[in-house]
């Protein structure tokens, strides 16, 4: 136990917060796909990084370090990989599309 | 720690029923992977069959027993492995489920069966059944989970096979509505996620049956459960999060428009539903139950309006949708009158859930059947279309029943059961605006079947050339009129959804 003016488990609490607050001001007002992706990637972050912060502070049983939500983090983290490969392939075949037919899908762009 | 051992008891027949609806999909998948000699479609045709009649068999278990089915993986007890559950309302959940996705498969057996000298296109048919059934399994996990992560993980396979059917024919219209639904159904999931792990650093369990038990009102537990409802509503496309749903709806092909509205957009509604009445303290804020149907009634409203100027029918379809979840949500106020017609407003919200799945699945079909006939779907030129089209205009027309809520329908049935709930608790705008919705909903119906009545020009004396009628028509019409038979149940609280339920068994005949 230390008893320094903040505990690193707060401390990284915080920069979750911090990481979720960013992530998510992207995620909305950003108009570019890709940046979207890119802040959802940050805000999954910090969500993980607040999973670390609770494993730390053994919730469960009062362990050193409780494994239930490394687990999730390690799921967590493939569901979001699966998600940003899914939309990153997504992004690439909507510009092949666009590319080919230049003026296909130019109406939907907007909205 | 005793409570975690395995048990010593023999194996839990009807529990494995659970575990075999979640697996039943999956090896139809792997089937589909690994021989790929065996035609997807064919292989589907084997599995959607046997789902249902698992589905039906969960049900029949549930009803006879008069208790909800558990069945505990692998031996080992909550805090630390996890539960399947089927009660009432997850066991009718999982026979609509496969209801509507054996009527997908087998609509599209022709659309997209494999060609038979192989190097014809084979990734689209094959893509398309993979996907139909990695999402069967999905929502049949959403509907027997107990455990909140392993509901984001069936929420996200179900994501990620829906994303991929809306984009299935590749043009770039579609890959834009494709982007958007991630996105959203993307924000929605890491919003859930932060919740779950709010509430498990609150109370270190993610077991639904253990939670109701501990959780305490508290700003943890409420913050959890608005991050997590706001993160479904994403996902269920609860106005005004519901931008994606239309363009996404309205561009994939007609068996995956149909299942997408019929049952993706209900899992996220079913697990809202859930935390709700189980892991919320009770009695939760009215002020928020509220909220959330004023939300509703916005998308009620405002959706019916838009759909009335669509030019398009799928996208009228798809707006009509998010119209009818509006529904969905006035039952979150109004369980909180009462005590027999809080049992009438949740009744009434499952039934409304029901009936629109079939009534929107059939109309999706109907569209599809429609747009291959006409070679668009542009409803202002739809004259003659009755004439050739006669049993799907009447599906569409049997279907559309449901949505006004006319009787005799499954639709008037909900509705109505609403409409005493709102009239019982005093909440006499919600009643105003399920009326309005009524006739909203029949103005757009209306006009798609005024449209399709007229005889183009010079038309009417021609000996009508009416297209023969095949089985794919008559499966329109068998979930038009299954939505229309749901119409003759009674007009109480079903004892059925309030099995396995506890306090809202309340209102029983």
């Amino acid at each position: 136990m230390t008893h320094s003016l903040v505990s690193a488990a707060t401390l990284l609490g915080l920069c979750a917060c911090g990481m979720v607050g960013i992530g998510l001001y992207g995620l909305i007002v950003r108009p570019d796909a890709l940046r979207k992706l890119l802040s959802f990637n940050i805000l999954g972050s910090g969500v993980f990084l607040l999973f670390g912060v609770i494993g730390r502070r053994g919730a469960a049983a009062g362990l050193e370090g409780d494994p239930v939500p490394q687990a999730i983090v390690i799921t967590g983290i493939v569901v979001a990989f699966s998600a940003t490969a899914l939309a990153a392939t997504l992004l690439v075949k909507i510009s092949d599309a666009e590319n080919a037919l230049p003026d296909a899908g130019r109406e939907e762009d907007e909205a | 720690m005793s409570h975690v051992l395995p048990p010593a008891e023999g194996i839990n027949l009807p529990g494995l029923l659970l575990v075999f609806a979640v697996l039943l999909p999956i090896l139809g998948l792997i089937a589909m992977l690994g021989l790929r000699a065996l035609h997807p479609e064919r292989v589907a045709r084997v599995v959607a069959p046997l789902g249902l009649l698992l589905a039906c068999a969960i049900l029949a278990e549930v009803w006879e027993g008069r208790s909800a089915i558990d069945y505990t993986l692998g031996g080992w007890a909550p805090p630390l492995g996890l539960k399947l559950r089927a009660d009432g309302v997850s066991a009718v959940m999982l026979v609509l489920a496969a209801l509507v996705i054996g009527a997908a498969a087998l609509f599209s057996q022709h659309q997209f069966r494999t060609p038979p000298d192989a190097p014809g296109d084979t990734r689209a048919p094959f893509a398309f059944w993979s996907m139909l059934m990695a999402m069967w399994s999905a929502l049949n996990l959403v509907f027997v989970g107990e455990d909140l992560f392993n509901f984001f993980v069936a929420l996200e396979l179900l994501t990620f096979s829906a994303v991929t059917l809306v984009c299935l024919d590749g043009r770039a219209t579609t890959l834009h509505a494709a982007l958007r639904y991630l996105l959203f159904a993307l924000l929605g999931s890491v919003l859930y996620l932060l919740g779950v792990g709010l509430i498990y650093g609150r109370y270190g369990v993610l077991d639904l049956a253990l939670l109701s038990e501990l959780a305490q009102p508290g700003p943890i537990t409420l913050a959890a459960v608005a991050m997590m409802t706001v993160g479904l509503m994403a996902k269920a496309s609860l106005f005004p999060l519901h931008l994606w749903l239309p363009p996404a709806h309205a561009g994939a092909p007609p068996a995956a428009s149909a299942v997408l509205s019929a049952l993706v957009v209900k899992a996220p509604f079913f697990l809202i539903l859930r935390l709700w009445f189980e892991l919320l303290p009770a009695p939760y804020s009215p002020l928020a139950g509220q909220l959330l149907a004023a939300l509703g009634a916005a998308a009620i409203l405002m959706c019916s309006v838009v759909a009335l100027g669509q030019s398009r029918l799928k996208l009228m379809i798809a707006y009509s949708t998010v119209a009818q979840i509006g529904y969905l949500f006035l039952v979150f106020t109004l369980t909180a009158g009462p005590a027999p017609f809080a049992g009438l407003g949740w009744t009434g919200g499952v039934l409304q859930l029901l009936s629109h799945a079939l009534a929107k699945a059939s109309m999706f079909l109907a569209a599809g059947l429609i747009a291959e006939d006409m070679g668009h779907d542009r409803i202002a030129d739809f004259s003659g279309l009755a004439r050739r089209q006669p049993l799907a205009i009447f599906a569409f027309g049997l279907a559309g029943l449901s949505l006004m809520g006319l009787p005799p329908s499954g639709g008037f049935v909900a509705k109505l059961m609403l409409l005493s709930a709102a009239a019982a608790s005093g909440q006499w705008w919600i009643a105003a605006v399920i009326l309005a919705g009524g006739v909203l909903a029949a103005g757009y119906v209306f006009r798609v079947i005024g449209a399709a009545m007229k005889d183009r020009d010079g038309e009417a004396a021609q000996p009508a050339a009416t297209l023969p009628a095949t089985g794919r028509h008559a499966l329109v019409l068998a979930l038009a009129l299954l939505a229309l038979a749901l119409g003759f149940v009674p007009l109480q609280p079903l004892a059925l959804f309030a099995i396995g339920r506890g306090e809202l068994a309340q209102g029983q005949p």
